[in-house]
C-alpha cells in the first residue's frame, strides 16, 4: 500500500480542479477576492477580462442588452442639460485634468471603465453655500446611441445642499458620478431615473464622505428597460455619516438593479441603507446587493442595511443579497435585513373591513410601503411629484 | 329599526390537520340599540363568529345565513359589509406601514359615507374622540397600529367605532390584555357610541370583567360552536361565580 504524500493528493477522490475558472489549478496562483475592498479596479477597460455573464457582478444583469456599453465605442462628447440656479452653486463642463476626477474611486467593472476612458469632459456641479440650497440638473435628450458620461458633485466644506439629478428621455448610457462631501458638509443627492421604456443606463456612483459630513443619497428608479445604478460610499474621516436610500418600481420586462457598497474606513462613522421596491408584471426583475465593510480602523461604527420588496403579481423576480464584513469587533452596531413578499392579506382585510375597496386598499398598502422612502426626499416639489409618479405606476397594477 | 339575524350558521376553517368545523349551527338576532354579550371558553367559536360576520376569507360558511334587514350579508364583499353598517373591532389589529391614522380614518370615512367628510367638522370630531379616549394627538400622524401598545391598538379600534358610526359593531375580545384603566376608557368609548348612535353591539369576551362597565341586555354562552345557554344580565353574574365548567362536561361527550 502506497504511503500518501502531499504530491498524491491531487488524484484522490474527487479532489480535482474547480470548474469555476480554475482558480485553484496548479500554477495559476489565483486566489478569490477575500474582501469587498480587494476587488480589481482600473480606469482602463482593456485591463478587465471579457465579460461572459458568469461573473458575480454581471450574472443577474441582462448582458445582451447592456453589451454595447461594455465592449462598444462610447460617444463621450458633452450633452444638453438644464440646471436650475442656486446661490453659490456652479454647473459647468470641466477638463479631464480637473483635480477632483478620480479622487472618490476607481471603476470595478468593465462598463464603468469604458465610460471612464471615453468621456471628453466632465459635468461638475459644485455647491458652497452654508445655508441650504436646492439644485436640479435635468437630462432628457441623450438619445439612443451609446454614450459615456462623467459627473462630479462637490459639496465644499460646511456647505448645505440638495442636488437632484433628473433623468428622462431616451438613453444608452454608461457613466460615472463622483460625489465629494467635504468636511462638515451636508449633502443630499437624489438621482431620479424616469427614462423612456427602452432606455439602458449603467451608472456607478463613487462617494467620499469627509469629517463630520453627512450624505443622504436617494436612488429613485421608475422608468427604463435596464437601469443599473451602483453607489459606493466611503466614510473616510471620523464622524462621517451616510444614508443611502432607494425606491424602485419594476413593471413587466423591466430590469432595475442596484448594488450598494458602504465602506467604513474611519472611526465613529455611521451608515444606514434602506432600499424598497415593488414588482409588477411578467419579467419584472429587481436586484439589490448591499455590501457593508467595516474596516480595521473603523471602531465605533454604527451601520444597518435593509432591503424590502413587495411582489404585486406573478412572473416577477427579486434578487436581494445583503453582505456584511466586519474587520474590527469594536463597533456600536451592525445589522442587515432583507425580505421579499406578497401583499399581506391581513392588511387588506383590515382596510376592507373599514369599507375601503380592495383596489383602494392595495393602493394604500403599496403607497404606504414605498412612502417610507418618499418621505426621505426633503425637496417638497420633488416629493410630491414622486408620489404622483408612483400613483401612475400603480395604475398598471391589476386589482 | 335595523336587525342583524344569524340563522343556523355553520362555519369551517382549513387547518394543517384538515377541515375543522367550528360553528355548528348558531342562531342569534341583534336589534339595533341592544347590547349582546357572547361569552364562552377558548376555542368555543366566538372569534370565528366575529370574523365570519366581517367576511374574513379564511372562514368558510358551510350552511345557514346572516342577514342585515333581510339583505344577504354572506353575499357581500368585506368592504360592502362595512359600508352596509357592520363593524368589527379586532382582537389583533394589524400594522399598516406608511399609512397614517389621519389618512386611514379619512379614507375609511369617505368609503363608508360615499363622500369625503367636510374637512373642518371632521378634524374636530377626530380630535374630540381622540381626547375622549385619552389618545395623544401625535397618534394622528403615526402609521396605523405601528408601534402601538396593546392598549393603544384597542383604543384606536374604538376610535374608529365612534367615528365611522356603524349600525352594528362586533367587539372581538376588546377587553383582552387591557389594564383596568384602559378597560374603563375603552368601555366608556363603547357606551358613548351606543348612546350617540344606538349602535347594536355584539360584545365577545372570555371574561365577565368588561360587563361591569358595559351592561348587556342579553348574554349568550358559546360552547363547542353552539349557543349553550341564553339569558339576561343575570347569566353573566352566574358565569362570574361558576365559570364555564358546567357546560364543558356534557358538550365534550357530544
Amino acid at each position: 500500500m502506497a504511503v500518501v504524500t502531499p504530491e498524491d493528493t491531487e488524484i484522490l477522490h474527487g479532489n480535482k480542479a474547480h470548474s469555476d475558472g480554475g482558480w485553484d489549478a496548479a500554477g495559476k496562483g489565483f486566489v478569490p477576492v477575500q474582501t469587498r475592498s480587494g476587488r480589481f479596479a482600473s480606469v482602463d477597460p482593456t485591463a478587465f477580462a471579457d465579460v461572459t455573464g458568469l461573473e458575480a457582478e454581471w450574472k443577474l444583469t441582462p448582458l445582451a442588452l447592456v453589451k454595447p456599453l461594455i465592449v462598444g465605442d462610447l460617444d463621450g462628447s458633452t450633452y444638453e442639460y438644464v440646471a436650475t440656479d442656486a446661490i453659490g452653486a456652479t454647473v459647468e463642463w470641466v477638463e479631464r485634468t480637473d483635480s477632483r476626477i478620480g479622487t472618490t474611486g476607481t471603476p470595478e467593472e468593465k462598463a464603468s471603465a469604458n465610460a471612464w476612458s471615453s468621456f471628453e469632459r466632465a459635468l461638475a456641479i459644485t455647491v458652497s453655500n452654508d445655508e441650504h440650497v436646492e439644485l436640479t440638473v435635468a437630462r432628457s435628450s441623450l438619445g439612443g446611441s451609446a454614450r459615456a458620461g462623467h459627473t462630479i458633485i462637490e459639496a465644499r466644506p460646511n456647505s448645505v445642499a440638495t442636488v437632484i439629478l433628473q433623468n428622462g428621455g431616451a438613453a444608452l448610457l454608461s457613466e460615472n458620478v463622483e460625489i465629494i462631501v467635504g468636511d462638515g458638509a451636508r449633502l443630499t443627492v437624489v438621482s431620479v431615473q424616469e427614462w423612456d421604456e427602452d432606455a439602458i443606463h449603467l451608472s456607478s456612483h463613487f462617494v467620499t464622505v469627509g469629517r463630520d459630513a453627512r450624505l443622504k443619497h436617494i436612488v429613485v428608479s421608475l422608468g427604463g428597460k435596464v437601469v443599473r445604478l451602483n453607489p459606493s460610499a466611503h466614510l473616510i474621516d471620523q464622524g462621517a455619516d451616510a444614508e443611502l436610500f432607494g425606491l424602485y418600481f419594476a413593471d413587466a420586462g423591466q430590469h432595475l438593479e442596484q448594488r450598494v457598497y458602504v465602506e467604513h474606513v474611519a472611526p465613529h462613522t455611521r451608515s444606514r441603507v434602506n432600499y424598497k421596491g415593488a414588482l409588477n408584471g411578467q419579467g419584472a426583475h429587481t436586484v439589490w446587493v448591499g455590501d457593508v465593510l467595516i474596516g480595521t480602523k473603523a471602531s465605533g461604527t454604527d451601520t444597518y442595511e435593509q432591503n424590502r420588496n413587495l411582489v404585486l403579481s406573478e412572473g416577477t423576480r427579486a434578487d436581494s443579497v445583503p453582505n456584511l464584513e466586519i474587520e474590527t469587533g469594536d463597533i456600536l452596531g451592525a445589522g442587515h435585513a432583507s425580505a421579499t413578499g406578497r401583499f399581506d392579506d391581513e392588511q387588506l382585510f383590515y382596510l376592507q373591513a373599514r369599507g375601503i375597496s380592495e383596489r383602494e386598499a392595495r393602493r394604500l398598502v403599496v403607497l404606504g410601503f414605498l412612502s417610507e422612502i418618499v418621505q426621505k426626499v426633503d425637496a417638497g416639489a420633488l416629493r410630491d411629484r414622486l408620489a404622483v409618479a408612483i400613483e401612475a405606476e400603480l395604475a398598471g397594477v391589476a386589482s | 329599526m335595523s336587525i342583524l339575524v344569524i340563522k343556523d350558521l355553520k362555519v369551517s376553517v382549513e387547518t394543517d390537520q384538515g377541515t375543522k368545523h367550528i360553528l355548528k349551527g348558531v342562531d342569534l338576532a341583534i336589534e339595533q340599540g341592544s347590547i349582546h354579550a357572547v361569552m364562552g371558553p377558548n376555542g368555543s367559536g366566538k372569534s370565528t363568529l366575529a370574523y365570519t360576520i366581517a367576511g374574513h376569507p379564511k372562514y368558510h360558511v358551510e350552511g345557514g345565513s346572516i342577514t342585515l334587514d333581510g339583505e344577504d350579508v354572506l353575499k357581500m364583499t368585506v368592504d360592502a359589509r362595512a359600508r352596509a353598517g357592520l363593524f368589527l373591532a379586532m382582537q389583533y389589529p394589524v400594522e399598516i406601514p406608511g399609512v397614517t391614522v389621519t389618512n386611514f380614518l379619512r379614507t375609511a370615512k369617505t368609503a363608508i359615507d360615499g363622500e369625503a367628510p367636510a374637512i373642518r367638522g371632521w378634524s374636530k370630531q377626530v380630535r374630540e374622540s381622540m381626547a375622549a379616549l385619552r389618545m395623544d394627538p401625535v397618534f394622528a400622524e403615526r402609521n396605523v397600529n405601528e408601534g402601538f401598545s396593546g392598549g393603544e391598538k384597542k383604543r384606536h379600534e374604538i376610535l374608529q367605532l365612534e367615528l365611522l358610526k356603524p349600525r352594528f359593531a362586533v367587539l372581538d375580545e376588546t377587553d383582552s390584555g387591557l389594564d383596568v384603566d384602559a378597560l374603563k376608557i375603552v368601555s366608556e368609548g363603547v357606551n358613548r357610541a351606543h348612546e350617540a348612535t344606538g349602535v347594536g353591539v355584539l360584545l365577545i369576551t372570555h371574561y365577565t370583567r368588561i360587563l361591569r362597565y358595559i351592561h348587556p341586555d342579553f348574554v349568550h354562552v358559546f360552547v363547542d360552536g353552539r349557543v349553550a345557554e341564553e339569558g339576561g344580565p343575570e347569566l353573566a353574574d352566574r358565569l362570574e361565580n361558576e365559570g364555564y365548567d358546567r357546560y364543558l362536561t356534557p358538550s365534550s361527550v357530544s
